[in-house]
């Protein structure tokens, strides 16, 4: 396929995963604002959560103060702010609309819909329907372009791309959310406690989905070490690293090219750390530069993509 | 202005409805206005959603808008379809012969019947074709040709675009839109279908492709998303199962035209662009030109691709040449043309010039090369203070002007806000030229939705409207 046709993909479920991301961030923010916490914890959360995506900087020119309100309107309606939600819908539906010949019908109408309804979209409906309910049509309109483009599409490379895109989106997420969350809820080592504690974890989970998930597959309290290995480590968790990376790794044997066998073997090696990575090596070690570590390693994967398939010389 | 004496598609002069309407006719006096409004409202709806849309130049440039669709069918019997059919293939043939001789011994030019500064020094004329074999003799693969019918009834061809004709993909669309707003209409008529016309585009594409080429590879070439009729390109492009390319998505080397793929290199062999000639090859025509591909043009003078339409084709749909068509019919074929020419007065001789500019009131002036109902003067909708204008800049360029009589447009009935009501409608059928002429029947019925006008140009107001070829 046209190396522009697959740079139009997989920035489209790029864009599309992280407006899904975005909103689970802010989700579980707003979650946690919603119980009992000191205004510090509060706002200390709020910028978190643009350190997370590297804004502050962004912020900070367009806003006094880090308030609820004011990163929610930056993170969902900012047009200058290229990681607020409208805009990577918008920039997804371009995406989709510069290639709209290689997708579905369905696909293309899902994603333009999206857009069409953000962009009508007024923050004053945005105060009557709620935070919540907006999220979670975020999340919703992810889920749907998600099972479209499995629904319809061809099992073929441009199939791959798409889901190349979706998954390196999601590992680079995951990481982001769990690295942060550790930071705030775990200063300085401190182990499970008390009911805030709980509160705070749970939620944390269910940002990513993986409340019942952690249920079902710990059936025990919930700590902070399970929570990252479950995000990290387990390869049957949706939104985990091991399985972004599985995903991307399989993607990328199928759409092998005369130069891409350095990339296929690093995001196979990656795949495998976290295959049989443990999760008490990972937090000896500190779960920040670990986490780190592989958000460099996983942008690096991004780069290397782009060079072996996307914008190649000639 | 109000035009009289038209000709109305679905009624005669005494207001009796004709014997090809009288079912839809029927159907239509039973179907309560709410509910018309209702199914046009959900036909907006859906061509949004589809994103069926066209790009805006100028001003609000970016943005998006549907053209309107008008719900009310444009209805052609069988036999009149095949008189116009005939008549299309026999003018899309002499076309491509003209263009083919321009570009070879010049016969025609020779015989005195073109004169030949009329063709060497237009604009579209292409000197770098001169002697330039294209695949299978043709030139004009894809033509739309706009008919319009007068008072009595009788078709006219008012233009040959010859270019990069669009409009296709609302003809395929609006037909979906029918079936699926309507579908228990489609048991009344036996409605010729359309959708078949990519398949016919794909094949006619591939039988011109380089000789030797036994598995030709076909793309799409489009100026980008921004262009007004990308929704097309992509479409096309998906339609045929071809993928869909930009300039910078291509390369040449060795006199070979490669796209960039994720497996490297592949090979291109027949372009179906939808780029102007002086945007193709930035070494050949315009030097600013970042939608086209360096050096294309060598690819295609040694015979390694073909590009369709041909390069140098507009030299045969120019307004100045439109007068020679006729002639050439005659010239090539020694047949007598089946459809009407519209009488033209060609504002550079000086005896046609100084008729019109007696006549401006009555007459339809329009740019030599202007396209998309730009630039012209509809005289008798115009007011006093606009035909003197225009008189001023027809005086001081002549040449660039033609003039017609303006016709009276049949006028179809249409759902506008004061109900249903007759306005004005043009039809640009598709022919495609490869190993034979084929046209789907049927084409693009265009429709000037404002009381009185004549101007169907989807830039200046105009709509669509399904086109039906009832079946023998």
């Amino acid at each position: 396929m046209l190396s522009r046709t697959a740079d139009h993909l997989y920035w489209m479920a790029r864009y599309m995963e992280r407006a899904e991301n975005i909103a689970r961030m802010l989700d579980v923010n707003y979650r946690m604002s919603l119980m009992p916490q000191s205004q510090v914890q509060e706002d200390q959360a709020w910028a978190a959560t643009l350190r997370i995506m590297a804004l502050e900087g962004a912020f900070h020119e367009r806003y006094a103060e880090i308030t609820a309100d004011n990163v929610l309107d930056f993170m969902i309606f900012d047009e200058s702010n290229p990681s607020s939600i409208r805009r990577c819908l918008l920039a997804a539906r371009e995406n989709a609309h510069a290639v709209r010949g290689t997708l579905t019908s369905e696909l293309w109408e899902t994603t333009n819909g999206t857009w069409l309804k953000m962009r009508d979209f007024t923050r004053e409906e945005f105060q009557d329907v709620g935070a919540g309910e907006f999220f979670e049509w975020v999340k919703y309109r992810s889920h749907l372009s998600r099972g479209v483009t499995i629904g319809t599409m061809l099992q073929d490379d441009a199939l791959r791309f798409i889901r190349i895109g979706t998954f390196l989106e999601r590992a680079d997420n995951t990481a982001r959310i769990l690295d942060v969350k550790y930071q705030i809820l775990l200063p300085a080592g401190e182990v499970e406690g008390g009911a805030a504690d709980y509160y705070q974890w749970s939620a944390l989970l269910r940002s990513v989905s993986a409340f019942e998930v952690y249920r079902k597959v710990y059936r025990d309290l919930i700590t902070p070490a399970r929570v990252a290995e479950l995000m990290l480590l387990r390869v049957d968790m949706p939104r985990s690293m091991a399985r972004c990376l599985k995903e991307v790794y399989s993607n990328l044997q199928r759409i092998r090219n005369a130069q891409s066998a350095e990339t296929e073997r690093q995001a196979g090696e990656l795949e495998a750390q976290l295959r049989f990575g443990r999760i008490e090596d990972i937090v000896r070690g500190g779960l920040h530069t670990y986490t780190m570590r592989l958000l460099d390693r996983v942008q690096e994967l991004g780069n290397r993509i782009a060079d072996d398939f996307l914008v190649p010389v000639s | 202005m109000t035009i009289k004496n038209f000709y109305n598609e679905m009624t005669d002069e005494a207001g009796r409805v004709r014997p090809h309407y009288a079912s839809y006719a029927n159907w239509l006096s039973e179907m309560p206005e709410e509910r018309l409004s209702q199914k046009r409202a959900e036909a907006d709806a859906l061509f949004h959603r589809y994103g069926i849309t066209f790009a805006v130049y100028g001003e609000n440039a970016g943005t998006e808008r549907l053209i309107p669709f008008d719900i009310i069918p444009r209805i052609i019997p069988a036999s009149e379809w095949q008189t116009l059919a005939a008549g299309l293939r026999q003018r899309v043939k002499a076309l491509n012969l003209f263009i083919r001789d321009i570009y070879h011994d010049q016969d025609i030019l020779k015989s005195g019947t073109v004169p030949a500064e009329q063709v060497l020094n237009n604009a579209q004329y292409r000197r770098v074709m001169q002697g330039v074999d294209v695949a299978r003799d043709i030139y004009a693969h894809i033509a739309g040709v706009d008919v319009v019918r007068a008072g009595a009834g009788e078709y006219y061809v008012l233009e040959d675009n010859l270019r990069v004709p669009s409009g296709v993909s609302y003809m395929l669309e609006n037909r979906k839109m029918m079936m699926r707003l309507f579908p228990r209409l489609f048991s009344r008529y036996k409605v010729a279908p359309v959708d078949r016309y990519p398949d016919m585009l794909l094949n006619m594409l591939r039988s011109v492709a380089p000789t030797g080429v036994s598995d030709p590879t076909v793309v799409v070439m489009t100026p980008g998303a921004y262009n007004s009729a990308y929704f097309e390109h992509a479409f096309l492009a998906q339609q045929m199962g071809v993928e869909l390319v930009e300039g910078q998505d291509m390369f040449v080397k060795d006199e070979q035209v490669f796209m960039r793929t994720t497996q490297g290199p592949q090979r291109v062999d027949v372009i179906y662009r939808r780029v102007d000639d002086d945007f193709l090859d930035p070494l050949a025509f315009r030097q600013d030109s970042v939608l086209g591909v360096p050096g294309i043009l060598g690819a295609y003078q040694a015979g390694r691709v073909t590009v369709t339409n041909a390069i140098g084709s507009g030299v045969a749909d120019d307004k100045s040449i439109y007068p020679y068509v006729p002639e050439m019919i005659r010239f090539y074929l020694g047949e007598e043309p089946i459809l009407h020419n519209v009488p033209t007065f060609m504002c550079r001789k000086k005896d046609d010039l100084a008729y019109v500019l007696d006549h401006l009131a009555e007459l339809v002036v329009k740019e030599v090369h202007g396209a998309g109902g730009y630039g012209m003067l509809v005289g008798p909708a115009a007011t006093r203070a606009e035909i003197e204008d225009f008189r001023k800049i027809l005086e001081a360029h002549p040449e660039r002007y033609i003039a017609q009589p303006t016709l009276a447009l049949s006028a179809c009935p249409t759902f506008v806000e004061s109900g249903i009501a007759p306005r004005h409608i043009d039809l640009r059928p598709f022919v495609l030229s490869g190993e034979e002429i084929q046209l789907i029947p049927g084409g693009l019925t265009r429709v000037a939705l404002r009381e009185g006008s004549l101007v169907v140009n989807s830039s200046q107001g105009g709509g669509t409207k399904d086109t039906w070829v009832l079946e023998a």
